[in-house]
């Protein structure tokens, strides 16, 4: 399960900002298309954050659709699950976004 | 955990040189301990090496800090970081490590059982006064793969990742500097098999080479759809075996093309030889780009 990998480095990277202070909030960015699954990450989340900065922090999470350029009639393409074909039935996709992992925001706890 | 020598708990993955058989322990931080165990001599007086050599690459990200303040709320601070970033960023250093030295380097994905070991076991043997190969081996507990390898003729290093699932890149580079290839050689570093996460974690590789074999489900392009669509060859292995089974080959390609329209097929056999030629042609093709893009 890479979610767990994936968790760990997003606690380090919050923690590492956070310095010393307490963590209330963090707000992920997951593409749809990233091979990451939003319930797994909570999962995780809850399991690493304990014994840090984090601990009980609120885990957010925006899930980003995909988007792709049709490279058969250029038509723009939503990519909502990773095999898609594009409206005129041509599969060669050209990915523009979906695969999105990142860390957007933390909220830390008033001083 | 390492099957040798037990000795790292707490570690991410080990690397194990076949032809020294020294051991490199690199934690969970990035840290690197290097020793040799004489398996002889049970005194156990480790003299570990702790040659941390603390090239951990310390992002310097840019975390702007626009700081909102929304009254007794807390603190938002926008971070915009690529969570993989760590991870990315070496891939990249031994990406352009590879291109330096004229390197073609293939990250080879497939389930566990599809016959990835004796594939490079044959071409290595068929290769041998043609290509230098190098192999970094990567499986959870064992070095029974690099050995193979290296009885086959080539370097081999074993990384052992423990419970890990997959490869990472600062791991591949601990491989390569174990191995010290030669300037043009082909690297293959055999990922641990499982056609799930090493589709996420970029190794610096120039190419990633799926295999299936036809042995599993003639579905599992589309069961799998993230290592197909990463990959840009499959390797259809196993194929003497067709007669025997009920796979189908054609609904196999199809599928593949389905989730990655750009994908090489090559069908072959890594026992009777067949169709092993085409990967070779298509092997020297590829080594041959790594060197002309060496200088571009």
């Amino acid at each position: 399960m890479h979610e767990m990998g994936i968790m760990k480095s997003v606690v380090s990277i919050v923690a590492e900002h956070a310095k010393a202070q307490k963590v209330k909030r963090v707000l992920l960015e997951v593409g749809k298309l990233s091979a990451v699954m939003p319930d797994a990450l909570h999962f995780c989340f809850d399991v690493i954050a304990k014994g840090t900065v984090l601990e009980g922090a609120k885990l957010e999470i925006i899930e980003v659709i995909g988007q792709a350029k049709c490279r058969a009639c250029g038509q723009e393409v939503e990519l909502h699950q990773i095999v898609t074909a594009c409206a005129c039935g041509s599969r060669d996709l050209e990915r523009l976004s979906g695969a999105e992992l990142n860390i957007k925001e933390m909220e830390l706890e008033a001083a | 955990m390492c099957g040798t020598c037990g000795c790292q708990d707490g570690n991410k993955a080990t690397v194990t040189n076949l032809q020294t058989g020294e051991h490199t322990h690199i934690d969970a931080g990035g840290n690197i301990t290097t020793h040799t165990h004489d398996h002889d001599d049970h005194h156990h007086d480790h003299d570990h090496a702790h040659d941390h050599p603390h090239d951990h690459d310390h992002s310097h990200d840019h975390a702007h800090t626009h700081a909102k303040a929304h009254g007794n709320v807390g603190t938002t601070i926008a971070l915009e970081q690529a969570i993989m970033q760590k991870n990315d960023a070496l891939a990249e250093r031994n990406r352009a490590w590879f291109a330096g030295r004229e390197i073609l380097a293939l990250n080879l994905v497939s389930s566990p059982g599809s016959g990835k070991t004796t594939i490079l076991e044959r071409t290595i043997i068929d290769n041998k006064n043609k290509t230098n190969i190098y192999v970094i081996e990567g499986d959870q507990q064992t070095a029974n793969d690099a050995q193979r390898i290296k009885d086959s003729g080539a370097p081999a290093v074993q990384i052992n990742t423990g419970t890990g699932c997959h490869l990472e890149a600062d791991m591949v580079m601990e491989g390569v500097k174990t191995l010290k290839p030669k300037p043009g050689s082909v690297i293959m570093i055999e990922n641990v098999g499982n056609l799930v996460c090493p589709a996420l974690f970029d190794l610096g590789e120039a190419v990633k080479v799926a295999i299936l074999s036809v042995t599993e489900g003639e579905d599992k392009p589309i069961k799998y759809p993230h290592m197909f669509q990463a990959s840009d060859v499959m390797l259809l292995n196993k194929i003497d075996l067709l007669p025997h089974l009920n796979f189908d080959v054609e609904k196999c390609l199809d599928y593949a093309r389905q989730v990655n329209p750009h994908i090489k097929i090559i069908q072959l056999s890594a026992k009777t030889g067949e169709g092993m030629d085409e990967w070779y042609d298509w092997l020297k093709a590829q080594s041959a780009k790594a060197s002309e893009q060496a200088f571009e």
